[in-house]
């Protein structure tokens, strides 16, 4: 972060003074920790000063510097800015302790450095790759490690102009594809290790009543009516109930974040509408933030309002689709879908009028918004936010939440409580639902939310029927702020400065946050100086929510666990990336 | 074929069809039968799935092209709407649910990740078109494709539907086809039609590196200068 | 007193209301309300009620003018009737895309060697663009501009999907038409831009 220290930091380098400095380089903020003694300072920021909360864990390849640096973000639940550790380890030898112990909520995160960067956590009870399979060559975000389709270093590459010549790239891979084997691989005799690995990981369970019983290994996916994208479950079930279970993800790895660093800072911004793809607004939002903040800029005001306003609406129209999605789960095929997707229609069309695309808007830009509201929108809008979507969510509420067969199912199944949540990083409705007040444009404030009258919603049992609640009542309190948001907005320009297309960003350390409509969205950018990123890392927030989905699953049915999949409402753009 | 030809369909004909097949009544029978019953299956991978569901909803609402349901099973479906960035860990169990999709059956590949890799292509677990591993039908670039978009594309699809003819259609045969092999995932994705490839790039990569260490230790004798690093891939 | 099952019953209620609705409005509107645009306008209101569907092919949904799909070249048409391309092969759209997906060979006098500020050949990968519009934002001789047409559904990808030169250029009456806000705002800035340089006797070199 490139704004000072906030106050109420403690003081480490005190407290712990042979193991703890503080990270001086420019642009950068933070304490720098001891690789060996991390579990100690980790203990006491958790016990005595209250970081209960570890939020994003991520690792950065420095390659001039031959080290490589984890990165954690934590948080108090109660809210605040983030405190910010790291800890160096080499290249060759990248051994950190695991914090799944103290923060259970790490283990999907420590996964994916070990897969994407090779940094291995001692003391980690599944360290298997997760976005890649097992038997990939090599860690793919490392610096040095290069893709088969590889061109240049960074974009734009010099082969497009001023000779550029019509060609695709796959023509020059010997396997027309995107292909590259280690030298001497012997391909007829390679046989994949198989799943025994996955299976293993799965904690069988004594038999019921002391009887002995079959235990059986069910894999829900990655093909599936419901499983919201391509992922998979593997499930270890006694008769129909729930053991054990693991999710399986990483058949969507898109390599955003490789792609990232290869992009400009602006080449990133239409990337990240495809991470979220349900609500790109929110995902273009938080990249915003963060860019801005190591530019140092802030955009203008009527910019904020329509960043707000485009956030708002993303908001609702997420919400109805994630109701939507659980009926589908639930059983209740297709009609309650068609009436949000009515809905969600009517927004989209907005979005189209004002940015030129449906899904993948594009929109926002560093210090303001790419395009001002066309002739009329605002009434449409208006029309929106004071009358059909009121109406139409009270009609959803009517429809559904008497609904004898949805309480059946889903009050008491799926119980999550307060302590777990915090513990396994889960955010949005999810924490909220567990009776955990946390929500950043309240705890955290970003943008204008702080000009806003709006409830926090908080519900207590923590079962999918309160997650359904609060997905309803925040898309009540979205369209109040709407409300507010479209009677303050005020006339000026859109973008702070000429539109530049190649922003040279000052080296430096960002980590910005929203609360986007799945829970919070963070990118943690590093910049060294240039065009573009040296490190761009998307906290993704169904990748890590889904930590908490064994946690609620076991001793349930089969069937419930796809509704209670439905109700963390994941999408795969952002777990996968 | 002209379109004054009394056997000719009354739909236009994309140019690169026109002149391919005769297409008899009992042809045109089977392919309007065929062409106003498509099923696709549920297959949705990234983005475009969601334009999809959402040509499947009320707006646009594909069943009215005789699209009515989305099959989960490959085995009731007959077009394979492959709807997103195609990754290598994937593929396998694409292939396999197209080896499952019983005959006939089409392959459209909507949005510009899955006709060619998409913005996306250049990287390392994405493969650059699912035409790599099956036979596609229609392609429909755009990143996603409206939904009216993607109807077009079925029309297309349809309208190539309505060319095909009992004689010469692959799905009437006496052979049966045969299943597209199951891809591995390897160090990288291993396409088990590609063997000879892999074994003929290692036997010049070997080659390669056996005449370069061949020319340092030639360079070394003749000069006594140190042996310069060839960097090979 | 609490019924059970009455949750279900007003669930279905509120389906059945919607089914019947679509039927009185139907009979309300009566047949102007279909394959007309006032119709589909209608459908698109926030008070539409009833049928909410748009027949595609027979009633295609206007796209709002914003919309971007795949990019294209303006030509202005020269009193003659030739082609004035407006692209000077500057690159800037080809280095701002982020999926690099356009290629540009800029034009050299024959004579000279010297590069001409024209394009010889231009490519866009289609299979790789991802409509994102940096390409049209950031051009600044209005040359390159996203296009509405997006039924571009093909049968064969390697043969068309790298649309050259030909492919992509399309008339600036054809933009205004599309795009006329933006059109006629363009056009004003770019002739107050021509006014402003017009050579005075002073500056005239």
């Amino acid at each position: 972060m490139s704004e000072r220290l906030d106050q109420s930091i403690p003081d480490l380098v005190t407290r712990f003074p042979e193991w703890v400095r503080l990270d001086e380089r420019a642009g950068y903020a933070g304490f720098v920790v001891a690789a060996d003694h991390l579990i100690t300072v980790a203990w006491a920021l958790r016990d005595e000063f209250g970081y209960d909360y570890l939020s994003s864990i991520t690792a950065v390849d420095y390659l001039p510097e031959d080290c490589l640096e984890v990165v954690y973000h934590l948080y108090r639940s109660i809210g605040g800015g983030a405190l910010v550790l790291k800890v160096r380890t080499g290249r060759a030898q990248s051994r950190v302790p695991s914090l799944v112990h103290l923060y259970p909520g790490a283990e999907l995160q420590e996964r994916e450095v070990w897969d994407l960067l090779g940094v291995h956590f001692s003391g980690h009870p599944d360290l298997r790759r997760i976005l890649t399979w097992e038997g990939f060559a090599g860690h793919p975000l490392r610096k040095d490690w290069r893709e088969p389709f590889f061109e240049e270093e960074v974009k734009p590459y010099k082969s497009r102009w001023p000779e550029g010549q019509p060609r695709r790239i796959e023509d020059q891979n010997p396997y027309q594809n995107n292909l590259a084997y280690p030298a001497g691989f012997d391909a007829e005799s390679w046989t994949p290790d198989g799943d025994e690995a996955l299976y293993s990981t799965l904690t069988r369970g004594t038999g019921q009543n002391g009887l002995r019983t079959d235990q059986m290994i069910v894999n829900l996916g990655p093909q599936h009516p419901s499983t919201h994208g391509v992922f998979r479950i593997v499930a270890l079930l006694d008769g129909e109930t729930v053991v054990d279970l693991k999710p399986v993800m990483g058949y969507l790895h898109r390599n955003h974040e490789k792609i990232g660093e290869r992009n400009t800072f602006l080449q990133n911004m239409p990337f990240t509408d495809r991470l979220d793809y349900i609500n790109s607004m929110s995902n273009n939002f938080g990249y915003a933030l963060t860019v801005e903040r190591l530019l140092g800029i802030r955009p203008t005001e009527r910019a904020e309002y329509l960043r707000v306003i485009m956030a708002e609406l993303t908001r609702v129209l997420n919400h109805l689709f994630a109701v939507g999605f659980l009926l589908n789960d639930l059983g209740a095929f297709f009609t309650p879908m068609i009436y949000v997707i009515e809905e969600r229609e009517l927004i989209l069309d907005i979005f189209e009028a004002v940015s030129g695309s449906r899904m993948m808007c594009n929109y926002f830009r560093f210090g303001g918004v790419s395009r001002d509201l066309p002739a009329g929108i605002e009434q449409k809008i208006r029309d929106l936010v004071f009358d059909r979507l009121p109406r139409k969510i009270e009609e959803l509420d009517a429809y559904l939440t008497g609904n004898e067969i949805v309480r059946a199912r889903c009050e008491g199944v799926g119980v999550l409580t307060a302590a777990q949540a915090v513990a396994l990083s889960t955010s949005g409705p999810v924490l909220r639902a567990s009776g955990i007040p946390y929500d950043i444009r309240r705890a955290d404030p970003y943008s204008i939310y702080d000009r806003f009258d709006f409830d926090v919603c908080v519900r207590y049992h923590g079962d999918i029927y309160d997650r359904y609640l609060i997905r309803l009542e925040e898309a009540r309190q979205s369209l109040r702020i709407l409300a507010q948001a479209l009677k303050d907005l005020p006339e000026g320009p859109i973008l702070a400065g000429k539109p530049q297309h190649t922003v040279r960003v000052p080296a430096g350390e960002a980590y910005g946050r929203v609360e986007g409509p799945k829970g919070e969205l963070g990118y943690y950018v590093v910049s060294n100086g240039k065009a573009n990123p040296w490190r761009y890392h998307v906290r993704a927030p169904s990748f890590i929510n889904l930590t908490a989905l064994a946690e609620m699953s076991r001793g349930g049915k089969i069937a419930d666990v796809v509704t209670i999949l439905g109700s963390i409402d994941i999408v795969l753009g952002e777990i996968d990336r | 074929m002209t379109q004054s030809d009394p056997s000719s369909p009354r739909y236009d004909i994309p140019p690169e069809l026109q002149g391919q097949v005769a297409v008899t009544t009992l042809d045109r029978i089977y392919n309007w039968s065929r062409s106003n019953s498509i099923w696709p299956m549920m297959f949705g991978l990234a983005c475009c799935a969601i334009e999809m569901i959402a040509t499947a909803a009320s707006r646009y609402d594909f069943s009215r092209f005789g699209m009515e349901v989305m099959r989960a099973s490959p085995r009731q479906a007959d077009v394979m709407i492959v709807s997103g960035t195609v990754t290598k860990k994937m593929v396998p169990q694409i292939v396999r649910l197209y080896n499952q999709m019983s005959e006939p059956k089409y392959v459209l590949a909507m949005g510009a990740c899955a006709s060619g890799g998409g913005p996306f292509k250049e990287g390392y677990t994405v493969v650059p078109g699912v035409d790599r591993f099956l036979p596609v039908d229609v392609y429909i670039p755009g990143c996603p494709p409206t939904p009216q978009a993607l109807l077009h594309g079925l029309i297309t699809l349809q309208r190539k539907m309505q060319q095909e003819s009992l004689k010469t259609s692959p799905w009437y045969r006496e052979k049966t086809s045969t299943p597209i092999p199951v891809p591995i995932l390897g160090p990288d994705l291993i396409d088990p039609r590609q063997y000879d490839l892999i074994r003929r790039q290692n036997e010049l990569a070997a080659q390669a590196e056996a005449e370069a260490a061949a020319a340092a230790a030639a360079a070394e004798a003749a000069g006594g200068m140190p042996a310069e690093e060839e960097s090979h891939e | 007193m609490k019924i059970h099952g009455f949750g279900i019953v007003r669930g279905l209620w509120v389906t059945f209301k919607h089914f019947v609705t679509t039927y009185i409005e139907d009979v309300r509107r009566g047949p102007r309300f279909y394959k007309t645009p006032a119709g589909i306008e209608q459908r698109r209101r926030a008070d539409a009620t009833g049928i909410f569907t748009v027949q595609y092919p027979e009633e295609k949904l206007p796209v709002p003018e914003e919309f971007r799909y795949l990019p294209f070249l303006v030509y202005d048409e020269n009193p003659d009737g030739s082609r004035a391309v407006r692209c000077t092969a500057c690159g800037i759209c080809s280095k701002v895309c982020p999926p690099q997906c356009i290629a540009i060979v800029r034009s050299s006098d024959p004579a000279t060697g010297k590069s001409v500020a024209a394009p010889a050949e231009f490519y866009i990968d289609v299979d790789i663009c991802m409509n994102c519009g940096f390409c049209a934002e950031f051009c600044p001789f209005d040359a390159i501009r996203m296009d509405h047409d997006y039924e571009v559904a093909s049968v064969d990808r390697l043969a068309h999907h790298i649309f050259d030169l030909n492919r992509l250029l399309k008339s600036a009456a054809y933009y205004a038409r599309i795009r006329p806000t933006n059109a006629a705002r363009e056009d004003e800035a770019r002739a107050a831009k021509a006014a402003a340089k017009k050579p005075t006797p002073e500056t005239a070199a």
